[in-house]
């Protein structure tokens, strides 16, 4: 698997009320949610991104609230990618179980400039922009089978008819 | 070499007699849980997924009257709808009416054992460790997949160990300490890794002042927080719990990544500026900075024992003139025993506004939401830009002492100012 999109950068330590403020969380609706994306960081997100974009985001991307509201809102805004130097963990798992991959890649950051096209290319596990590339180390085996299946909903999906199979 | 508490509790929860930290297993939840913001999606996922019955109806527990009375059409019916999946399901623990707020609630009516795995989407799920047990926070369609299957992944995380020594002086609280732990540590420096409480300090602690601490691991990045239980843990469950359990401790020659010491003896009350909780300074250090709202409540100060050291401070002064005093009980129970003590009349005679038990304002959906340019002192546990509303009002961390004293002072101000 290779993404390939623009690049968005944000900071150091953005929180999930920054993501998405708690205001626009009584709506799953990923219209909803693509509007409210950043609503208060970088008005008219949304907007900016072409379908296939990709995040990068610095230390911590993700923190405090667990509400999975943030990778969905990112997701929906059109991002199909976020790389960062660390990840708050409660994000870090809901990310790629809704099928938003999370790579951790620091040097990747380092390189990373508003608006150039980044390439992330999974199966080498590369990240190359500008010229320039950073490898980042490869998912565990957990993680990679919830990728495999594009997300835990259809992993979930599966093991429900494996296990009435044998039932 | 010995085995830490989350060693042991990630074991038991695999069927193991030890792990490695690092290593990824899955262990059994004993207990799963969600509340009004998490629910609704972790429901559409499981049934999403085509799932059809949750893995054990009394194993799931469900909180969604955090934000009750609900505030609009679409949030009344995604709790309703909840409900209905709960009914559906034979969950009985189902609680969205004038109940408060799982973090508080929970523990109070016996859930929470020593020993066990629980799992709640919801960030502030490490305050169970101050009972011994492992609190997982997780996002919806982790929880949708545990309502499904009662099991999880999880990497077993090293862990880190704060200790506090010292007698605090008067007025400074278990709030102090976990904020002078956050400038320590910072808002990342325990990132998915365990945060061990220890030394004498805590354990002069009442439980209810240790919920204060565990439940701000998550704003230092920890994947959960963990409290040794002793005799006062036994004693605070033994009203409200017949189940028995089996409590861990970490052993002598245990691997900590590293300790933290934090002298509580040299410590005065301290406060996290905008716009983040490691942002801590003494109260000290703050000059004329005018405040328009003060809140007492949620999951870190919300107890019994926060609002009456409120009212130490407020009792026999006044709120100054243009301060919105606004107090939220974390639960029900902690609503009628302090109205039992006269200590809600005592805020409504002080011109507070007495929200009703749950999560208030805290994360800026109602009931208290800031305006640009407001100022507010909290006793809540996150100040990141825009998280009690505009992302130009300013949000101070404090106990709520410092919060009270604030509230009179009209600027804020340390209890002792306020009070000699």
């Amino acid at each position: 698997m290779i993404m390939k999109g623009g690049t968005h950068i944000v900071g150091d330590h953005i929180d999930t009320d920054q993501i998405i403020p708690a205001r626009y969380l009584g709506s799953l609706d990923p219209k909803v949610l693509a509007e409210g994306c950043f609503y208060n960081l970088i008005p008219q997100f949304a907007t900016m991104v072409t379908p296939g974009d990709i995040l990068v985001g610095g230390e911590n991307l993700g923190c405090g609230s667990s509400r999975e509201h943030a990778p969905i809102a990112i997701k929906s805004a059109g991002i199909a990618c976020v790389v960062a130097r660390s990840f708050s963990r409660i994000f870090y798992r809901s990310a790629i179980n809704i099928g938003l991959p999370a790579i951790v890649c620091p040097a990747a950051v380092d390189f990373a400039r508003q608006g150039a096209e980044m390439t992330v290319d999974f199966d080498k596990g590369v990240v190359e922009s500008g010229g320039k590339s950073a490898a980042f180390a490869p998912f565990g085996p957990s993680i990679l089978a919830i990728i495999a299946a594009g997300g835990l909903v259809p992993f979930m999906s599966q093991r429900l008819a494996r296990e009435s199979a044998t039932a | 070499m010995g085995l830490t508490a989350t060693q042991k509790i990630v074991a038991r929860h695999c069927g193991r007699d030890a792990v490695a930290i690092g290593e990824t297993v899955t262990v059994k939840v004993d207990l799963a849980m969600s509340n009004d913001m998490t629910s609704p999606l972790a429901v559409k996922q499981f049934r999403s997924a085509g799932a059809k019955k949750v893995f054990d109806p009394d194993k799931i527990c469900i909180v969604a009257g955090r934000h009750m009375p609900f505030r609009d059409e679409a949030f009344g019916s995604a709790v309703g709808l909840v409900g209905e999946w709960c009914r559906d399901q034979g969950i009985k623990n189902f609680y969205a009416n004038t109940e408060g707020m799982d973090h508080a609630l929970v523990p109070d009516l016996g859930f929470i054992r020593p020993g066990m795995l629980v799992c709640n989407a919801d960030s502030h799920t490490c305050t169970y460790g101050a009972l011994g047990a492992w609190g997982l926070p997780m996002g919806s369609t982790d929880m949708a997949y545990i309502y499904a299957f009662g099991e999880t992944w999880v990497r077993v995380p090293e862990t880190i160990r704060v200790r506090y020594t010292g007698k605090p002086a008067k007025y400074v609280t278990s709030k102090d300490y976990v904020l002078a732990t956050e400038r320590a540590l910072t808002v990342d420096g325990a990132r998915y890794k365990t945060i061990e409480f220890c030394g004498p300090a805590l354990d002069a602690l009442s439980v209810d002042e240790r919920f204060t601490i565990s439940n701000m691991g998550i704003e230092m990045g920890a994947k959960t927080s963990f409290m040794a239980p002793d005799q006062k843990v036994r004693d605070y469950l033994a009203t409200r719990t017949k189940v028995p359990y089996e409590a861990v401790y970490s052993d002598e020659d245990a691997e900590f990544e590293r300790s933290v010491d934090i002298d509580v003896s040299k410590l005065e009350p301290v406060v996290a500026k905008p716009h983040s909780p490691d942002n801590v300074v003494p109260v000290s250090e703050l000059k004329n900075i005018r405040v328009n709202q003060v809140c007492i409540g949620t999951c870190t100060n919300g107890r019994l024992i926060d609002l009456q050291q409120a009212l130490e401070v407020l009792r026999g002064r006044k709120v100054a003139a243009g301060v919105r005093l606004i107090v939220t009980p974390a639960t029900n129970i902690i609503m009628r025993e302090a109205e039992k003590l006269g200590l809600i009349e005592e805020f409504r005679a002080l011109g507070a506004t007495i929200n009703p038990p749950g999560c208030g304002p805290c994360a800026g959906w109602h009931q208290g939401v800031l305006a640009e340019g407001e100022v507010c002192v909290a006793t809540h546990n996150r100040n990141f830009p825009g998280r009690m509303g505009s992302p130009k009002a300013l949000v101070y961390l404090s106990s709520p002492y410092v919060a009270a004293a604030t509230a009179v002072a009209g600027v804020i101000a340390s209890p002792a100012e306020v009070l000699s």
